[in-house]
C-alpha cells in the first residue's frame, strides 16, 4: 500500500504540490490526468524519492520513504519507474539493459540475470530482439524494453511517468497494450497519462489534478463522465 | 649542396635507439595512465560543492592548460631544488607529462559527463542501484565512449611530448638521439631517423587505441 | 668577488620582458601565416577530390605525429647544411608556421564539413557562384564550429614556441633558464614565467570556454 499524507513540494518559490492525500491499495491501477505542470510527475517522484519532499509523509508499505535511515535503494527495488524519456542504456544490449539491475542490485549471477531478462523481454514481446541496441529499436519497443527492466526487479508497484507521450502515434498502442496486460496480471500501478481512453478503460480510480491540488478523485465513469469541477469539464473537453 | 649524407653511424645506433623508444612508451603510457585516473579526481573536484576541491581542481587544470609544457618539465626538474627537492629526469620529466595530461583529461572528462543524459543516471537509481552501482555500470561506460577519440589524441600528444625529456637530460629516444648526435655530429640524420621512429610509434599508438576501443563501440556497429 | 652568482634586479626583469615580447613576435607570426596556410590546405581538403583530400591529408599528418621538437632541430639542421643557415628566429618560426597550418587545416576541414550540404545546394539554387556561395554561406556558418577549435590551436602555438628556445633563440623560456643559471633563484623566476605565460594565454582559453558556453545555450 502506498499513502501519501498532506503532501507538500516546492520548486523554490513554486509550489506544485499543495497538500495531497492519496491511498493506493494492492492490486490497484490510478490514473493521474490534468494538465502539463499541474504536479502529477512531480508527484511520482516524491513516491521513489527521486524528489525530496518539503512537508507531509510518504509510506510505502509502512516504509517512510523520506525518512532518515531508510534505505531507499531497497525500496526503489519495489517501484519499478517507467519515465516519458525510456532512458534506455546506449551501451548495452535490450539483455543486457534488463540483466544489469539484477546482477548488481540483487546480485544474481550473470546466468540467472540473463534468464529473467530474457523471460521478461519475452513478456513484452522483445523476445526476439535480445541481442539488439537500443539504437537498432524503434521508440515503442524501447519503452516496452524499459517497461521489462523495471519488471526484472519484480516490483510490488510500477510507476508511469507519461509513458507514452514521447512516442509517435503509431507506436502508442504496442506500449499501452503491455501496461493493459501488465494491469490485468494484477500489477498495483500509478500512472500519469494523457491517454484518456486508456485511464477510462484500465483505471479503478482517475485522480484530476489542478496546479498541485487533487482536485477530483473516484472510479473512472464518475470522474470521466460525470465530472464535477468545472476544470475538469473544460479538460475533458479540450482533450476530447 | 656540398654535404655527405652518412646513413651508418645511425644504422650501427638503430638498436640503441630503439632500446630508448621503449623508454619513450614507458614514460608515455605510465603519464596518461595516472593522466587518466587524477583528471577524473580533478572533475569530481571541480564539479563538487566544496569551494576549496573546486578551487584546487581549476587552479590545477589551468595552470595545466596555460603554460607551455616543456615549462611544466623545467618546473619539475629544476625548478623544486630551493625546496631541497632534487626529482630525476625520469621522475621530473612523467611528473611533468602526467600534470599536464590529468588537466586536460578533467577538462575531457567535463564534455564526457556534459554528454550523458541525466536520465541515465535516474533510471539506474530506480532500479535500486547505489550513485556508485550508477556511476560504474551506466554512466562512466558511456563517458569513456564520449571520450575515447580525445583520450586517444591526448596519448598521441603525449608520447611526442615526451620528446620534450631530451631538454632535461633524459635518455629517451630524443634524449638517446641527443647523445649520439653530440658524438658524432650528425644532426640531420640521427634526428630524421628518430622522426621516422616517432611517426611510426604514433601510428602504432592509434592502431593499438582503435584495437583496445573495439568492445566499447559494439553498440554503434550495430546500428549498420 | 668570491660570488659566481648574482642576485636579481631590475635589469633582469628587463631581460625576461624582452624573451616574452619575443615569445609574442614567434606566436603573432606563426598564428597569422599558419591560419591563412591552413586555410588553403583544409580547402583544397574540403574539395570533392579524394586525392587532393588524401595526398594533402597524409603529409599534413606528418606534421602532427612528429614531435615539434625534432621538426625543429631537423630543419635547422637542414638549412645548416644545405648552405643557406636561417637566423634562429626565422627557422624556428618558419617550423611553427607550417605545425599551425597542420593543426588548423583539420580545424578548417571540419568547420568546412559542418556546413549542411542542403544549405551550400539552396545557395547554389538561388544563383550564387562557388565563391559566391563560400564567402556568404560556407564561411560565416563553418566559423562558428570551427572558432573555438581555432582558438585552441592558437593557444597551443604560443604554448608551443616555447620549444623555439631548443634551437637557441632567447625566448621568454630560455631567458629564464638564462638567469636560472646565474642567480640560483630558480623558484621566484618560474612563479615570473608561469605567470607571464599565463598572462598571454589565459585570455585566449577564456574566450574560448565562454563562447563555447555562448553556442550551447
Amino acid at each position: 500500500m502506498i499513502v501519501l499524507e498532506n503532501l507538500h513540494k516546492s520548486f523554490g518559490p513554486l509550489e506544485v504540490l499543495k497538500g495531497i492525500n492519496l491511498t493506493v491499495d494492492k492490486g490497484e491501477v490510478v490514473s493521474l490526468i490534468g494538465a502539463s505542470g499541474s504536479g502529477k510527475s512531480t508527484l511520482l517522484y516524491c513516491i521513489n524519492a527521486l524528489e525530496t519532499i518539503d512537508g507531509g509523509k510518504v509510506t510505502v508499505d509502512g516504509v517512510d520513504v523520506h525518512a532518515k535511515g531508510t534505505d531507499i535503494n531497497k525500496l526503489r527495488q519495489k517501484l519499478g519507474t517507467v519515465f516519458q524519456q525510456w532512458n534506455s542504456f546506449p551501451h548495452l544490449t535490450a539483455l543486457e539493459n534488463v540483466a544489469l539491475a539484477p546482477r548488481v542490485v540483487s546480485k544474481f549471477s550473470r546466468k540467472d540475470a540473463q534468464e529473467i531478462a530474457a523471460k521478461q523481454l519475452t513478456h513484452v514481446g522483445l523476445g526476439d530482439k535480445l541481442n539488439h541496441y537500443p539504437s537498432q529499436l524503434s521508440g515503442g519497443q524501447q519503452q516496452r524494453l524499459a517497461i521489462a527492466r523495471a519488471l526484472a526487479m519484480e516490483p510490488t508497484y510500477m510507476l508511469f511517468d507519461e509513458a507514452t507521450s514521447a512516442l509517435d502515434p503509431e507506436l502508442v498502442g504496442e506500449v499501452l497494450d503491455i501496461m493493459r496486460m501488465l494491469a490485468s496480471e494484477g500489477m498495483t500501478m500509478i500512472v500519469v497519462t494523457h491517454e484518456m481512453s486508456f485511464a477510462r478503460d484500465v483505471s479503478d480510480r482517475v485522480a484530476f489534478f489542478k496546479k498541485g491540488v487533487l482536485a477530483e478523485i473516484g472510479a473512472p465513469e464518475d470522474v470521466m463522465n460525470n465530472p464535477q469541477d468545472p476544470d475538469l469539464q473544460r479538460f475533458l473537453s479540450t482533450i476530447g | 649542396m656540398d654535404y655527405q649524407f652518412h646513413w651508418r653511424p645511425v644504422i650501427q645506433a638503430l638498436p640503441d635507439l630503439l632500446k630508448a623508444s621503449l623508454v619513450t612508451l614507458q614514460v608515455s603510457l605510465i603519464a596518461m595512465a595516472l593522466g587518466l585516473m587524477i583528471g577524473l579526481v580533478l572533475y569530481f573536484f571541480r564539479a563538487s560543492q566544496l569551494r576549496v576541491l573546486r578551487g584546487f581542481g581549476s587552479t590545477w587544470v589551468e595552470i595545466a592548460r596555460n603554460t607551455p609544457s616543456l615549462f611544466q618539465i623545467f618546473v619539475f626538474y629544476w625548478g623544486l631544488g630551493e625546496f631541497g627537492i632534487f626529482l630525476s629526469s625520469y621522475t621530473a620529466v612523467v611528473a611533468a607529462l602526467t600534470f599536464n595530461c590529468a588537466g586536460y583529461m578533467a577538462e575531457t572528462y567535463r564534455g564526457g559527463f556534459n554528454a550523458v543524459n541525466p536520465g541515465q543516471d535516474k533510471a539506474a537509481r530506480t532500479l535500486g542501484m547505489t550513485r556508485f552501482q550508477s556511476m560504474r555500470y551506466v554512466v562512466l561506460p558511456q563517458v569513456l565512449r564520449a571520450i575515447y577519440g580525445p583520450m586517444t589524441n591526448q596519448f598521441t600528444w603525449v608520447i611526442l611530448a615526451s620528446s620534450l625529456g631530451m631538454l632535461a637530460g633524459l635518455r629517451e629516444l630524443s634524449g638517446e638521439t641527443q647523445y649520439f648526435n653530440s658524438r658524432t655530429f650528425r644532426t640531420f640524420e640521427f634526428f630524421a631517423a628518430t622522426a621516422v621512429i616517432y611517426y611510426l610509434i604514433a601510428k602504432m599508438a592509434l592502431l593499438l587505441m582503435a584495437l583496445l576501443g573495439r568492445p566499447l563501440f559494439k553498440a554503434e556497429r550495430a546500428k549498420s | 668577488m668570491t660570488d659566481v652568482f648574482t642576485t636579481l634586479q631590475w635589469s633582469d626583469l628587463i631581460f625576461l620582458l624582452e624573451g616574452a615580447w619575443k615569445t609574442i613576435q614567434i606566436s603573432v607570426v606563426s598564428i597569422l601565416l599558419g591560419t591563412l596556410l591552413g586555410m588553403v590546405f583544409g580547402w583544397l581538403m574540403s574539395l570533392n577530390n579524394k586525392l587532393i583530400t588524401f595526398a594533402v591529408m597524409a603529409v599534413l599528418d606528418v606534421f602532427r605525429s612528429v614531435p615539434l621538437l625534432i621538426q625543429l632541430i631537423l630543419f635547422d639542421s637542414f638549412v645548416a647544411i644545405a648552405g643557406f643557415p636561417l637566423p634562429a628566429f626565422w627557422s624556428g618560426t618558419i617550423v611553427l608556421i607550417i605545425y599551425t597550418a597542420s593543426l588548423v587545416a583539420v580545424v578548417v576541414h571540419s568547420g568546412i564539413d559542418a556546413v549542411p550540404p542542403g544549405l551550400r545546394a539552396a545557395a547554389r539554387c538561388l544563383g550564387m557562384s562557388y565563391w559566391q556561395e563560400m564567402r556568404h554561406v560556407t564561411t560565416p556558418v563553418g566559423l562558428r564550429t570551427a572558432f573555438p577549435s581555432w582558438l585552441g590551436v592558437a593557444l597551443a602555438t604560443i604554448k608551443d614556441s616555447a620549444l623555439v628556445s631548443a634551437i637557441g633563440y632567447v625566448e621568454l623560456l630560455r631567458a629564464s633558464q638564462i638567469l636560472n643559471t646565474r642567480t640560483q633563484e630558480s623558484v621566484k623566476i618560474m612563479l615570473l614565467v608561469g605567470l607571464i605565460y599565463f598572462i598571454i594565454s589565459y585570455p585566449l582559453s577564456r574566450l574560448g570556454a565562454r563562447y563555447e558556453q555562448r553556442q550551447k545555450s
